[in-house]
């Protein structure tokens, strides 16, 4: 290999193109072996596991991030939903509660109403009776007195009290009429 | 007007030792080999050992380049081929460091020199040959034989796919290398007008201009390219490794 490279020299004394300078190599060859092995090793070994596990952490990171996000959006989605149906039912159960109580005291107030006017019915026959009662003995009492302003009036005028009997059933005649 | 040839030169700093009659020396490309390894170390451990959440800038350039090298795996080789990711982000840091740094003016650019840039390449041919051999056996071969072609022309096919495959090292290494050489010579060209028009007193000052302008323009050109050459031999390595993994497409 040496012989080669001094025959290659054209003209004798030119120094010869170095990048075809044979006598160059070896050194060459052995430098590139040792430093690009040696930059193989801390690649592979150290640099590249390292920002490799950089990069991944920091998408880990970032889904990581994204799904808790989700979980906090869909909670606060449920809790606004349950917050939702809490506040249906208590407006049903208010309701309810009102339509139930409205009725209670209709009912109520439909019981009392009947009571009374049922007392006030008993109450009405009650003072008919009386007034029926007190009539009829007014009535008696018309025809009793009657009958003695009748008698008095006749005996004033004619000076003789009639039969009891006759001014009786004159009176009672008249009282029909 | 200095020699534009001069950039690329290997300069011995301490002969180490002989391996077979071959001298094994610290040299100007070793020390930016070694230089490479640091920054990409610095970068990819020491910003971050604070592990942040929240991403600092040097941080983020590091994980940007891992999801970077990530993607284009992934997107070309599929889920499978993250078992070579370490490999594959290696090689993208290694190639696109010692690109970048050999901007820097003073500086040695080591993907310069097709030895680096062919054992590079080999490193990934040999790869794909042992580890499709290794998952597929046998099945490796249908690599070769692409599915419904006509009988008649399938030999052609196939000695043409066996060609195209074993030039692959060929091509993937030179076209790092030449663009490499062949950007930083232009740099120097030009900038070697600058300053031998710029020692012509007025007009010379007034005609350096021009290759001045256009010194800058192609070092803003250069830093995409040293991208793109990184770029572009790992989306190859991609390709080549995806052709491991899933023969016969």
């Amino acid at each position: 290999m040496a012989t080669s490279a001094h025959t290659e020299v054209p003209g004798g004394g030119k120094p010869q193109f170095p990048p075809f300078n044979k006598d160059t190599f070896a050194s060459q060859l052995v430098w590139l072996a040792i430093t690009f092995v040696l930059l193989y090793l801390l690649m592979s070994r150290l640099a590249l596991p390292r920002v490799g596990g950089i990069i991944a952490a920091r998408s880990g990171q970032i889904a990581d991030d994204l799904a808790e996000a989700q979980r906090l959006k869909e909670e606060t989605e449920t809790a606004i939903a349950a917050y939702d149906k809490t506040m249906a039912d208590a407006r049903a159960n208010a309701q309810a509660i009102a339509a139930k109580t409205r009725d209670k005291l209709m009912a109520e107030a439909e019981e009392r109403r009947k009571s009374v006017e049922g007392r006030l019915n008993q109450k009405l026959e009650e003072a008919e009776k009386t007034i029926a009662a007190t009539k009829a003995a007014a009535m008696s009492n018309v025809a009793g007195i009657a009958t003695e302003a009748a008698s008095s009036i006749v005996e004033r005028l004619i000076g003789t009290a009639p039969a009891e009997k006759v001014v009786a059933d004159a009176v009672a005649d008249s009282l029909k009429r | 007007m200095a020699d534009p040839i001069q950039q690329f030169e290997i300069k011995k700093f301490v002969t180490l030792g002989h391996i077979g009659g071959h001298e094994i020396a610290f040299t100007n490309s070793a020390l930016f080999m070694v230089i490479a390894v640091a920054t990409i170390s610095l970068l990819m451990l020491g910003t971050t050992g604070r592990r942040a959440l929240v991403p600092g800038r040097m941080q983020s350039l590091a994980e940007l380049s891992y999801e970077f090298v990530a993607d284009t795996l992934k997107s070309s080789a599929g889920t499978e081929g993250m078992k070579f990711f370490p490999f594959v982000f290696t090689l993208f840091m290694f190639i696109l460091t010692v690109n970048m740094i050999g901007l820097i003016p003073g500086t040695f650019t080591v993907t310069s020199h097709i030895v680096v840039t062919a054992v590079l390449a080999l490193l990934v041919f040999f790869t794909v040959i042992i580890y499709g051999v290794y998952k597929n056996g046998f099945r490796f071969l249908k690599l070769f034989v692409p599915s419904g072609i006509p009988i008649y022309i399938l030999p052609l096919i196939v000695f043409i796919e066996v060609l195209s495959f074993l030039s692959r090292p060929i091509s993937h290494s030179v076209r790092l290398f030449a663009n490499m050489l062949a950007g930083h010579i232009t740099l120097k060209v030009f900038a070697g007008f600058v300053t031998m028009l710029g020692g012509m007193g007025v007009f010379g000052w007034l005609g350096a201009t021009l290759p001045l302008a256009l010194t800058v323009g192609l070092t803003a050109l250069e830093f995409l390219v040293a991208f793109l050459q990184a770029y572009v031999f790992t989306i190859l390595t991609c390709i080549y490794l995806n052709d491991a993994l899933h023969p016969g497409h």
